[in-house]
């Protein structure tokens, strides 16, 4: 038979959908770095359930991962996986529907027995049913394979059944031309001192390649060349290790230490796992006993002189509302990193939600002005968590950075910056006495232009203060109940916040800033309304995206758009919070497009909107 | 060498009027905080005085330090986070009954547990002041106020058993009534490496007046309170005639015929402290309970930093975006 060459195209998505002991993420992850390895472009989603081991074979238990990889810019994992894996009849029950038409199936054929149908809430076989015939069912006995391959190694049967995934993670990298070099080089680190897994791992991942290759799977041998990006030294990053390393090149750029506190919650820890290994770059970490003390402690750190923050998501932040606000009182360093989840309440643990835009506004007692970003994509997240600190620092008032489950956990290629050159120096506003030789101290003394006040830390002589949370009066900081002067310090906390527009970039946008149509979105739906907006323009459509990511105050800017456009969609993850926003301080008309199902935008989905709305114009 | 200035209790009073009630126990304790800061001679730059809510809460407003006047419950959480970024201040934290044992109690339990090295002092009045007179946590059963109008039916903290609940290393019982013992108290409190309670007996002359009065008034306070003494028999009375023996696996109070049957205190011995926390009409003062050289959270925070500084270089931003797989376009 003669061999097919492989076929090019330009992104290939892939799923890879199991247990949530089978191993997937993993899977995915391993997947997600050989192809960065290889110099595509790539956009992961990890999707899993917030149980960590729910009964095995059910729909309930599965876990998936993403990835979308090309020859070309990708900025989201992709609207239908081209190829799905699916270790159990659960895995192929969940995902059969979001499967493109004509696509292939690769079933571990094993797992497929009455008793797995019955798991999954199935009465029959799946394999037997007719819409399986639009798509191409490769059948393979993964597990026995495995354990026959690892056959002659000393090892028990559970360890070698759980060498699975590599035995289907090497039947793709067959299939796409993907070396095995790097994922061989991880499993030599991460079985270090175990050489029975190392050599078990390996065989069953070359096992599976060969297995691919000997079924002349050729004919769905497809290659993506490495993608045309910027020179430069690139690594991986997820969303939450790039908002942790961002807090960490804020501090040294700051010249001060940094302090979490934190309180475990999903999706939200990673950050606190991360930050708590690099004690050698001065950071400290506190997981305190509840999401309470977690705040308390970061604003405590802060008014001892560290870059004070904490990490959760929804629920948690319910919880700080109390704290933050006094941190809007005390007028300290503080940033508060909301990672959004699915909402109300516990909502959706491990699902992706942009519904804490109004919380991070509105959500505290009295006038009090909240500074807010969202960043747009995982590796955004170290360029806003460093604007976080930057502007809580050199504005002494507390800033909310929300990011959400899809960018923190999701990872893409990311040009390394020269941080010495592309980030500017940050300027706290540390004193100390020697400030103070031909002038009293008083800690709520401000600067003229920018309103923000000083930060003398207890331990410096002569500067001693109290803060509270009773308003205080102008200058002194003394507690004050007089009426005209607690609306004085109501509207110069205000006007302190609104001035940080001085200090931000403009508002940029995707396309003529006047025109038919405008889409605005902000924070982890970058991807998908970027990809879209640009699809609609390369076929002509009057279309410009506005992206935000700077949300209270707003680049001065904003209104200007919002004033060149026939009509203004805003398309997020909740029920209308941003649309609602823009309307209230705009007064501009805009429509909502809003999905609020866990899950992140389709571009199709996006694009179809595009039409719809040009078309009724 | 600069000469050493004394320091007084007028170098730890601020500028502000002090605006609790008059005859109120708060003031008695101010000030003999003050006098205990002035003789342990820390410089009022190098002192923190952190708070809750609450009428005893206002304190760090009259101190003459650094200060934080933070929100309900919460003050042991801002003060572990003030000590670990800054572990060579002196920190003090004001506490009351509401405040610490009932919305605070989670933070009060978890900082005596890690033992951060501060100092505690509970104002116990048994009452909430500031909201004008509902019971509290420490109210004893049966107590109208304005939220139990047929009496209290809530059974009551015991702050000491509490503390020991917790894991306290350092627990003290004073009055407001005595500045004398609350200066002791407070400076070995100071004196202690690790989390030091002080739960001051006060008087809220408003809505709980007299509620420790057996125990603080001058006329009756000595036969119903033993100063306790490590390594002493414990003997009380105003002729010291009375003593507390171990009976039946409990302490009782009274008569006594021969020192050589009471109980000498130890309070590094747990269940010696216990007993303690179970005495009514007659109750212990003075240190009741203090075992040293347990692990000290924020000096072991900061060791395990420095431990790790000793292996690892000094980080830079460029050790961690370069780790892992990197490779050129």
């Amino acid at each position: 038979m003669q061999e097919q060459q492989p076929q090019e195209v330009e992104n290939i998505v892939i799923r890879f959908s199991g247990d949530s002991g089978d191993g997937m993420q993993l899977t995915g992850g391993q997947f997600s770095a050989t192809s960065a390895l290889m110099g595509n472009d790539i956009s992961t989603f990890p999707d899993f359930p917030a149980e960590i081991r729910a009964p095995q074979g059910t729909v309930a238990g599965i876990s998936g991962f993403q990835i979308n990889f090309g020859a070309t810019e990708i900025n989201t994992p992709g609207d239908s996986p081209d190829i799905l894996v699916a270790m159990n009849p659960a895995a192929l029950k969940a995902n059969l529907e979001d499967l493109k038409r004509g696509g292939v199936i690769i079933v571990n054929e094993d797992a497929f027995t009455s008793g797995n149908f019955k798991k999954a809430g199935l009465e029959d076989n799946p394999l037997d049913w007719k819409e399986l015939g639009s798509y191409e069912v490769i059948k393979v006995p993964i597990t026995s394979q495995t354990k026959e391959a690892l056959s002659e190694l000393d090892l028990d049967t559970k360890s070698k059944t759980r060498c699975k995934n590599f035995y289907a993670l090497g039947m793709t990298y067959f299939m796409y031309h993907r070396e095995l070099e790097p994922t061989i080089r991880w499993i030599e680190h991460k079985f270090k001192g175990k050489q029975e897994l190392i050599e078990a791992n390996i065989t069953a991942l070359k096992a599976g390649y060969n297995f691919a290759d000997t079924i002349e799977l050729t004919g769905h041998r497809y290659k993506v060349k490495p993608a045309t990006i910027e020179k430069g030294t690139y690594r991986q990053i997820n969303g939450n290790t790039a908002t942790a390393w961002g807090f960490i090149w804020a501090a040294e750029n700051a010249g001060i230490n940094l302090f979490l506190g934190s309180y475990p919650i999903t999706p939200a820890s990673d950050v606190l796992h991360e930050l708590s290994k690099h004690k050698n770059h001065g950071v400290m970490t506190f997981q305190a006993e509840d999401e309470i003390a977690a705040v308390c402690s970061s604003i405590g750190a802060s008014f001892g002189g560290a870059l004070g923050i904490t990490t959760s998501s929804g629920p948690g932040i319910a919880l700080k509302s109390e704290a933050i606000n006094l941190a809007v009182m005390l007028e300290l360093p503080l940033v508060v990193v909301d990672i959004q989840r699915g909402g109300p309440s516990t909502g959706l643990p491990t699902k992706t939600e942009q519904s804490d835009l109004n919380m991070a506004m509105y959500g505290r007692n009295g006038e009090s002005p909240m500074v807010v970003l969202a960043a747009k994509s995982p590796s955004d997240c170290f360029d806003m968590a460093f604007e976080a600190a930057r502007i809580t620092l050199e504005h002494m008032t507390p800033v909310m950075l929300l990011t959400d489950g899809f960018i923190a956990n999701g990872s893409e290629p990311w040009k390394i910056p020269d941080v010495r050159t592309e980030f500017r120096q940050i300027k706290t506003k540390l004193v100390g006495p020697e400030d103070y030789k031909d002038k009293e101290f008083f800690p709520y003394d401000r600067d003229e232009e920018t309103l923000v006040r000083n930060w003398a830390i207890p331990g410096t002589p002569e500067l001693m203060h109290r803060v509270g949370g009773l308003e205080k009066e102008d200058r002194t900081g003394n507690v004050s109940y007089d009426p005209a002067n607690h609306e004085l310090m109501v509207r110069t906390r205000q006007n302190k916040v609104d001035k940080i527009a001085d200090h931000i970039p403009e508002q940029e946008v995707l396309g003529e800033t006047e025109g038919d149509l405008l889409v605005v979105s902000w924070g982890g739906t970058y991807g998908a309304t970027y990809q879209a907006v640009n699809q609609m323009r390369a076929k002509g459509a009057s279309v410009s995206l506005m992206h935000m990511r700077y949300l209270s105050p707003m680049p001065k800017n904003v209104s200007d758009i919002l004033g060149g456009f026939k009509k203004i969609v805003v398309a997020e993850l909740n029920n209308g919070q941003l649309k609602g926003l823009l309307n209230s301080r705009f007064n501009c008309n805009a429509k909502g497009y809003n999905k609020v199902q866990g899950k992140p935008f389709m571009i199709r989905e996006l694009t179809q909107m595009i039409d719809r709305e040009l078309e009724e114009l | 060498m600069t000469e050493v200035k004394k320091l007084t209790k007028k170098d730890f009073s601020s500028d502000q009027e002090i605006k609790w009630c008059p005859g109120c126990g708060d003031y008695a304790i101010l000030s003999a905080a003050q006098m205990a800061m002035a003789q342990i001679g820390k410089e009022p730059s190098q002192v923190a005085v952190i708070s809750g809510i609450g009428c005893s809460s206002r304190f760090p407003y009259y101190m003459s330090t650094y200060g934080m006047h933070s929100i309900h419950g919460r003050a042991p959480a801002f003060a572990t986070g003030l000590k670990l970024q800054n572990p060579d201040l002196s920190v003090w934290m004001i506490t009351g009954d509401g405040d610490g044992l009932s919305i605070g109690g989670n933070h009060l339990a978890h900082i005596i547990r890690r033992n951060v090295n501060i100092n505690i002092i509970l104002f116990n009045n048994e009452i909430y002041g500031l909201t004008k007179g509902q019971y509290s946590p420490t109210s004893q059963k049966g107590l109208s106020t304005k939220s139990t109008p047929y009496g209290s039916v809530d059974r009551p903290f015991s702050p000491l058993k509490f503390a020991l609940g917790a894991g306290s290393t350092f627990f003290a019982r004073t009055m407001d009534t005595d500045p004398k013992h609350m200066i002791e108290v407070f400076k070995a409190a100071d004196a202690h490496e690790g989390c030091s309670v002080i739960e001051v007996y006060q008087n809220c002359v408003i809505f709980n007046d007299k509620v420790h009065d057996q125990f603080t008034n001058r006329k009756t306070r000595d036969e119903h309170t033993v100063r306790v003494v490590p390594g002493q028999p414990m003997v009380y009375g105003a002729n010291k005639d009375k003593g507390v023996k171990l009976e039946d696996f409990s302490l009782v109070a009274g008569e006594f015929n021969d020192e050589s049957e009471l109980v000498v205190h130890d309070p590094s011995k747990p269940s010696l402290v216990h007993m303690l926390s179970e005495m009514k009409d007659v109750v212990p003062m003075g240190i009741l309970n203090q075992r040293d050289g347990d692990s000290v959270y924020d000096r072991d925070v900061h060791a395990q930093m420095k431990d790790v500084l000793s292996q690892k270089e000094k980080g830079k931003i460029e050790d961690l975006l370069y780790t892992g797989d990197v490779w050129e376009v």
